[in-house]
């Protein structure tokens, strides 16, 4: 058994390090599981990670993945930070796009520039609105935030998949759940002709800006900062702890529900019983990953990302099960929660033996600076 | 039972005990003996190193180099079931105690032997009439004063038939009296034949109880004497290195009332708080006023309350300069010019992963510091770079992280940043509780210029010594209740410290007899 023993400070090296090695270690293990499968691995990781980035289209892909990622990502991010684990994006994500796609339907074929502006704030209130729900539990009774966000996020889901398969759904479609297709103006403008990629990625960068500077340079920031960090101390600061966690919730929900909207009106185009492959879960990976800095969630959402249509290349071309973009990114998490470790602790070295113990001073100014 | 062990054999020996951890050398050679019936005592400031050894000695953590000998044989204690096996026991400052369970309970969870519950409670009602140590074994343990506590992890230890025991500063929950009658137990114990190792910061304790004392200064030892030989001041040389500072202090006329207590009443939500009772205070500006008592008896809900972190029901209960405050929050109250500064400085007073500058920002983000909702980064740097040079705090700058300072220069950065944003009314909670005697000599020394400016000053310690060197005026409180303040000239430490059990209740107008019975 290797000896922990805590660090004098937590290791600034190790913060930035640790993604990197998480990643290194998920590409280990993968290079290991290829070889187990029978396929040629450095083939593999070339369809997996080099493949899909060597087309236009693939990179309009790319980019277009990690949209919703990037918008979930950087409000949980801000959560994290506040000590409010909001496990419900894919709810308010979900929710978002009922709503967002309720007001498209209600105003189904009126061409109006109104339409998209308003659906997206719908989308937005609608994400806010199912994160309030554990906001209040929490505030009122104390409740989890953590099982009541996880828990409404399959209420959304059977919200959903009733209202495509019932009320919403499209006269004209054969039967099949969905509902009726967006009209021009109810879509997201494109990017470029010939990609999918539309106007929320840069909706999505501006807001990673805004996030940072929302958390580095206001107050309103800071104070979620503390009340993560030290509660005591927020309390004895007289940052109000509802304030904290209604914000974080709020915040959260309100970005979830955006992405949400900008799935139903960019590539999907109408609402199904299933509009994300997940994007609101491997957002806590990724605000994790990206160290809950804003600019690290934009570049942990660009590898998430990549990992999805990396999944889906070596699906066609390798002949593997679509669980192999799951566990991907479950081994990053996973590694990365281990490396996070070294933050903190270091492995004690037996390095001072007892005949050694004189020359103690240098060795120990050494090692601090 | 320790009839065939040759006296000249010391009952333990240390020799070269060196602990390094990665930003401290805890102890560098160490030596240390003690005898078989001696009272040994273990002096030093807080951070000397007197912890880690006695952690080593009974197992807890191991050393980086250097030798045990118990009873003059080579050992190494791996764990502290094999100290207690030794016959080893330790008392520890923070007691290990579930409140929930039973004294005999309590007990038989930590015993490494299992003995039947109706003949251990037979042997602790034994054991503890036989050395003076009166404790019921039914009793559950949350209904139990600090001191009983202690009484309790007492008769644990006495149930091993221990051959060396080690007392962790064991009279700063007591008081005075109580520490009497701990000294009368020790003295007993030691005169059978058991060794005992005492550890303390307090001179005159040390002068009273023990046969020697190792001197320990930043994990070295500074000297091997006998106290009763040595003046206060040689001991001080030895443990600090220097004279005793002492503070200066002028009378001052008081001035208006700053901070009014009213008939405050507040229960507790925690189960094994306090409920304060009717507490009513008066403190002027240019006045500093000492509250006294064992920590338990109310001070952390009675903080709570003023500072606004457990506002009240009502508005009039608290009133800071003239306006009602009993149920702002602490941010409202700091407007009105009240500045507080927590017991807990780590996690409260501060967040330990953050710089001192954002640090700053805690308690001052007002106008200059926060406007429109921006932080001004420059001001907030220079703000802490401020009270760094003023109050001489050592650090790597204002973006060290708290959490990096020792618990001293951390204290004197708090209470810095708390005074330089001119309080009228200044809340501070044991001002100098681990912290070195320059540091704490600092901050005394500008909280009695802080009241000499005309600024009302509470003070809430546990240290009644400090109390009597700062304060004008000194009031106890007891399990809920405020006492009357006295002036510090007209009382005594001897009458403090029955008022510290509660006795004020029958020295002042006689009160209520509800709820008497309950505390011992």
């Amino acid at each position: 058994m290797p000896n922990l023993e805590r660090r004098a400070q937590p290791s600034m090296v190790m913060m930035f390090a640790s993604p990197v090695i998480a990643a290194v270690c998920m590409l280990i293990t993968g290079y290991l599981l290829f070889t187990l499968l029978g396929k040629e691995p450095l083939h593999a990781f070339w369809v997996f990670f080099i493949k899909p980035l060597t087309t236009a289209y693939g990179i309009g892909e790319w980019l277009l993945k990690a949209t919703p990622l990037i918008l979930c990502g950087l409000g949980l991010a801000i959560g994290f930070r506040a000590s409010v684990f909001n496990i419900g994006a894919e709810g308010q994500l979900t929710i978002g796009a009922i709503a967002a796609g309720g007001v498209g339907l209600y105003f189904n074929g009126v061409n109006a520039p109104w339409i998209l502006p308003l659906m997206m704030l719908a989308g937005i209130v609608g994400g806010m609105l199912w994160a309030a729900i554990p906001a209040l539990l929490r505030t009122r009774f104390n409740t989890s935030e953590i099982l009541v966000s996880l828990m409404l996020v399959y209420v959304a889901q059977l919200l959903l998949g009733f209202l495509v398969q019932g009320p919403w759904r499209d006269p004209d479609g054969f039967n099949f759940p969905q509902t009726k297709m967006f009209t021009e103006s109810e879509m997201l403008p494109l990017l470029m002709e010939g990609l999918r990629t539309n106007i929320s990625f840069i909706l999505a960068l501006l807001l990673v800006a805004a996030s940072w500077f929302y958390s580095h340079k206001m107050f309103a920031g800071f104070r979620m900062q503390v009340s993560g960090l030290a509660p005591a101390a927020a309390r004895y600061a007289g940052f109000s702890e509802k304030r904290n966690v209604w914000l974080a919730l709020l915040i959260s929900g309100g970005m979830a529900g955006l992405a949400g909207m900008g799935e139903i009106t960019g590539p999907i185009g109408q609402l199904q019983p299933v509009i994300s492959p997940g994007y609101g879960f491997a957002a806590i990976i990724v605000a994790y990953v990206g160290r809950l800095h804003p600019l690290g969630v934009l570049l942990a959402s660009l590898l998430m990302s990549l990992l999805y249509l990396g999944g889906e290349t070596a699906q066609m071309e390798l002949g593997l099960p679509s669980a192999v973009t799951g566990l991907f990114q479950g081994l990053l998490l996973f590694y990365l929660l281990a490396a996070d470790i070294f933050i903190n602790f270091r492995i004690k070295t037996r390095k001072r033996p007892l005949e050694q113990a004189e020359p103690v001073k240098p060795a120990l100014s050494e090692e601090l600076t | 039972m320790n009839t065939s062990i040759p006296v000249t054999h010391p009952r333990l020996e240390l020799r070269g005990i060196t602990k390094i951890y990665p930003s401290v050398i805890a102890n560098e050679n160490v030596d240390l003996i003690v005898r078989p019936g001696e009272i040994h005592a273990v002096l030093g400031e807080n951070g000397a190193g007197k912890s880690t050894l006695m952690k080593i000695i009974y197992g807890v953590t191991k050393p980086d180099a250097g030798e045990m000998l118990w009873e003059n044989r080579e050992v190494t204690i791996e764990s502290p079931a094999a100290a207690r096996r030794m016959g080893i026991g330790m008392v520890f400052q923070h007691f290990s105690l579930f409140e929930t369970l039973t004294v005999a309970e309590n007990i038989s969870l930590a015993l490494d032997t299992a003995i039947p519950p109706a003949e251990l409670a037979k042997r602790i009602s034994e054991v503890s009439m036989e050395y003076g140590l009166p404790v019921d074994p039914h009793r559950l343990v949350h209904s139990m004063s600090v001191g009983e506590r202690q009484r309790v992890e007492i008769v644990r230890c006495l149930l091993n038939d221990p051959r060396l025991l080690i007392m962790d500063e064991p009279t700063s929950v007591l008081t005075p009296q109580a520490v009497l009658k701990l000294f009368d137990t020790l003295r007993r114990l030691a005169s059978e034949g058991c060794s005992i190792l005492y550890i303390s910061h307090k001179l005159d304790e040390i002068q009273a109880l023990c046969d020697s004392a190792t001197i320990l200064r930043s994990g070295r030892v500074t000297g091997t004497t006998s106290p009763k030989q040595e003046t206060r001041e040689s001991l001080a040389q030895m443990m600090i290195g220097r004279e005793l500072p002492e503070c200066q202090m002028d009378a001052s006329t008081p001035g208006e009332t700053r901070l009014l207590i009213n008939h405050l009443s507040l229960s507790t939500i925690d189960p094994f708080g306090t409920t304060l009772k009717d507490i009513n205070l008066e403190v002027r500006g240019g006045e500093m006023v000492g509250i006294a008592g064992i920590s338990g008896n109310g001070q952390k809900e009675l903080l709570a309350a003023l500072s606004g972190e457990q506002p009240a029901m009502q508005d009039d209960v608290t009133q800071i300069c003239g306006v009602a405050a009993g149920k702002l929050n602490p941010a409202q109250r700091r407007k009105l010019g009240l500045r507080f500064v927590p017991e807990e400085r780590l996690g409260r007073g501060a967040v330990p992963a953050l710089s001192l500058a954002l640090n700053a920002m805690l308690t001052n983000n007002d106008s200059s510091m926060v406007r429109h909702g921006l932080i001004s980064y420059q001001a907030v740097r220079s703000f802490a770079r401020d009270v760094i040079d003023k109050f001489n705090v050592k650090c790597g700058g204002d973006k060290a992280l708290a959490g990096s300072l020792s618990g001293g220069n951390l204290q004197k950065f708090i209470v810095g940043r708390e005074i330089m944003l001119a309080p009228k009314v200044m809340i501070v909670a044991q001002p100098t509780w681990g912290v070195d005697v320059g540091a704490a000599q600092l901050i005394r020394q500008a909280l009695i210029e802080l009241r000499n400016q005309g600024v009302a000053v509470l003070v809430v310690s546990e240290e009644l010594e400090e109390l009597f060197m700062i304060c004008d005026r000194i009031a106890v409180i007891a399990d809920g209740r405020l006492s009357p303040a006295v002036p510090t000239a007209q009382t005594s430490v001897e009458q403090i410290g029955l008022w510290m059990s509660g006795e004020f209740k029958h020295d002042a107008e006689s009160s209520q007899n509800e709820s008497e019975v309950a505390h011992a």
